[in-house]
């Protein structure tokens, strides 16, 4: 069958299921709006966190920026993943037991402060709306590539998806729609490595077979060390960057993860403390299963490009190949006319320029896989775009209609009107997504690592030490995450956009980068809460009774 | 409810969290590519694949530690 028909059909399978799912779940209260009732399974649960968290960059990009990194991108990751652990022996128990319905809600309450609410509200918002963007952009790119419509008509056929399950059914529709668009994604993504691992070295365990021996009896990572080292570029298998660089963003993403409010919310979801334990595991199983795949994704199809451009004649170049050098993101420019593609790390001689997010989508195609496995993968990245995008839009609406206009702005809304309130906020969400990914700001690319600096420091200092330190009170939290927030931005803009003088990676703080920097200003954040914690009165017994109760789970709670 | 019996328990939650933490910790430091299994060299195994799967296990020995801790605690009560 026609590879076009069966894109329509499979992205027409799967986004009348989500439709279906929203109108099966449509929410009737705020409890149901904002947190699905709290009456979701931690196994669900976990699967929605799953598809909430992998995003168009997990699953479109990530292979590909290893395939091109090599051993430096371990720093994804484990960074990516680790942050688990955190959230589930960290923030998820204690967050699920306190039982309100946003991040900004516990700081708020915590630290009895609508300024400090304010701040966590300010900082949800920054990083929802950077995330977000992104996400559109990603949806816009599938249907362009693969429905051959224009990028911007893309971006409007999702936003009206989006639009329609977020909006009526809130986080209780978005939790089920998420649970079906784990589901699609995994297969996506599966399918095509499985076949490939198959291909290349007849082990159908991916894991396992990037560390096989190649049907050339070599071991396929030895082969792919010794292409790169033939064509110039670093060594595939050993890393680059310092150490101590690589430790701080790793840690910059882990503990980002842990902070994010869209992530952070899912665990509001479930019916007690003990679930939200059960789902942070079953959530991290789910995301490994991808996670430990991308990493073999990233050798197959570095190797298979390496051994099908290279030193070839470009008049012979597969179909693919012309098909993606339509979308501008391959290109190949004849330096030296002798027709042959030279693919070497010296800019000077390269003629092959390949962006790095079609390492993923064009990968079944290199090994010539069966159309259906392609159109599966279009329908995939679609599920794990859209499936973040809802989670990011309901932190945004909730922000807007629960912790600025009930709590805030006007305590006395009614149940009805702060529902309505929500849905509108919702939908003002979607439009203003839809706008940024039409009009991309060029610094997406550059703000997403913001996003997870700004979490790490802001929000998961003033939540673990909400938990963990009776002692904290608003004083030290407010000006901790005021400061951390600030030097943040500071160093990112610095560095990024050349701000405040600028700078080069020769003036970065003891040689950390901005995507780091991160874990350095979540211990300011740390540091500074300390200190004016101490020069200030501690917070009122209540409080503390508070702290008390958030750490033993009840028994009708555990 | 006694005071005494919700501080034990959150001693005890403490100490399985220093633990669990340490171990996750030391993975984030490195010196293992002289060894190989396989196809692999461990340094890069673990960095790609092996850090992943002990971050599962991490958690899900929490949940099985607190899961046995708050049945005793709730028994006591």
């Amino acid at each position: 069958m026609d590879l076009q028909i069966w894109i329509w059909l499979m992205i027409g399978i799967t986004f009348s299921l989500y439709i279906g799912i929203a109108i099966w779940s449509k929410a009737g209260s705020t409890k149901e709006f904002y947190v699905a009732g709290s009456g979701v399974s931690p196994i669900a649960n976990g699967m929605a966190t799953a598809a909430d968290w992998m995003s168009a960059a997990s699953f479109i990009s990530m292979a590909g920026l290893i395939s091109f990194m090599g051993y430096d991108g371990s720093v994804y990751l484990m960074g990516w993943t680790g942050g688990y652990v955190l959230l589930a022996l960290l923030l998820a128990p204690y967050l699920r037991k306190f039982g309100k319905f946003t991040v900004p809600d516990f700081i708020g309450d915590r630290y009895y402060s609508d300024t400090a609410r304010l701040v966590a509200v300010f900082c949800a918002l920054i990083i929802s709306f950077t995330y977000v963007a992104g996400q559109m952009r990603g949806v816009g790119l599938v249907f362009s590539r693969y429905l051959e419509v224009d990028i911007n008509t893309g971006v409007v056929i999702g936003m009206a998806i989006v639009l329609f399950y977020a909006v009526l059914g809130g986080m209780k529709g978005i939790t089920y729609t998420q649970v079906a668009q784990y589901c699609v994604l995994i297969f996506a993504f599966m399918v095509p490595a499985i076949f490939i691992s198959m291909q290349m070295t007849g082990n159908p365990i991916p894991q396992l077979g990037f560390g096989s021996v190649g049907t050339d009896g070599v071991y396929l990572l030895e082969k792919l060390d010794g292409l790169s080292r033939d064509l110039g570029f670093h060594e595939y298998t050993t890393g680059s960057k310092s150490k101590l660089d690589v430790f701080f963003i790793t840690a910059a993403l882990m503990i980002g993860t842990a902070g994010l409010p869209h992530v952070i919310v899912r665990f509001f979801t479930v019916k007690k403390v003990s679930d939200a334990r059960k789902s942070a595991g079953w959530a991290l199983l789910f995301i490994a299963i991808l996670y430990t795949t991308a990493p073999a994704i990233a050798v197959f199809a570095r190797t298979n490009l390496i051994e099908t451009v290279s030193e070839k004649k470009y008049d012979e170049m597969p179909v693919w190949f012309e098909n993606w050098e339509k979308t501008g993101l391959l290109t190949f420019t004849d330096k030296n006319d002798d027709g042959l593609i030279q693919y070497v790390a010296d800019p000077q001689l390269n003629e092959l320029t390949i962006d790095r997010d079609i390492m993923v989508m064009a990968n079944p195609e290199i090994a010539e896989l069966p159309n259906w496995v392609i159109a599966l993968l279009a329908a995939g990245a679609l599920a794990a775009a859209l499936s973040t995008a809802a989670g990011l839009l309901l932190v945004i609406s909730s922000s807007v209609s629960h912790d600025l206009i009930k709590k805030i702005i006007k305590p006395d809304v009614s149940e009805k009107g702060e529902l309505i309130a929500a849905r509108v906020s919702a939908f003002f969400a979607v439009l203003l997504a839809g706008y940024f990914g039409i009009n991309p700001p060029g610094f997406v690319a550059a703000v997403v690592a913001l996003a997870f600096g700004l979490a790490a420091a802001s929000f998961f200092p003033a939540i673990v030490m909400g938990i963990f330190y009776k002692r904290m009170n608003k004083e030290g939290a407010i000006s901790g995450m005021i400061t951390g927030l600030l030097l943040m931005l500071f160093y990112m803009t610095k560095f990024k956009f050349g701000w405040f003088g600028g700078g080069t990676e020769a003036d970065w703080w003891f040689g950390i980068s901005p995507e780091g920097f991160g874990t350095f200003a979540m211990l300011i954040n740390f540091i500074v809460s300390l200190i004016v914690c101490h020069l200030t009165k501690e917070p009122s017994k209540e409080v503390q009774d508070l702290v008390e109760n958030i750490r033993i789970p009840t028994i009708e709670n555990s | 409810m006694s005071k005494n019996l919700a501080q034990e328990y959150w001693k005890k939650n403490l100490k399985y969290l220093v633990i669990l933490l340490s171990i996750f910790g030391i993975l984030l430091i490195d010196e293992l590519n002289q060894i190989k299994i396989g196809g692999f060299k461990l340094g890069f195994w673990f960095a790609q694949q092996g850090s992943i799967y002990v971050f599962v296990t991490l958690i899900f020995i929490y949940i099985g530690l607190m899961n046995k801790l708050d049945k005793k605690y709730h028994s006591k009560k």
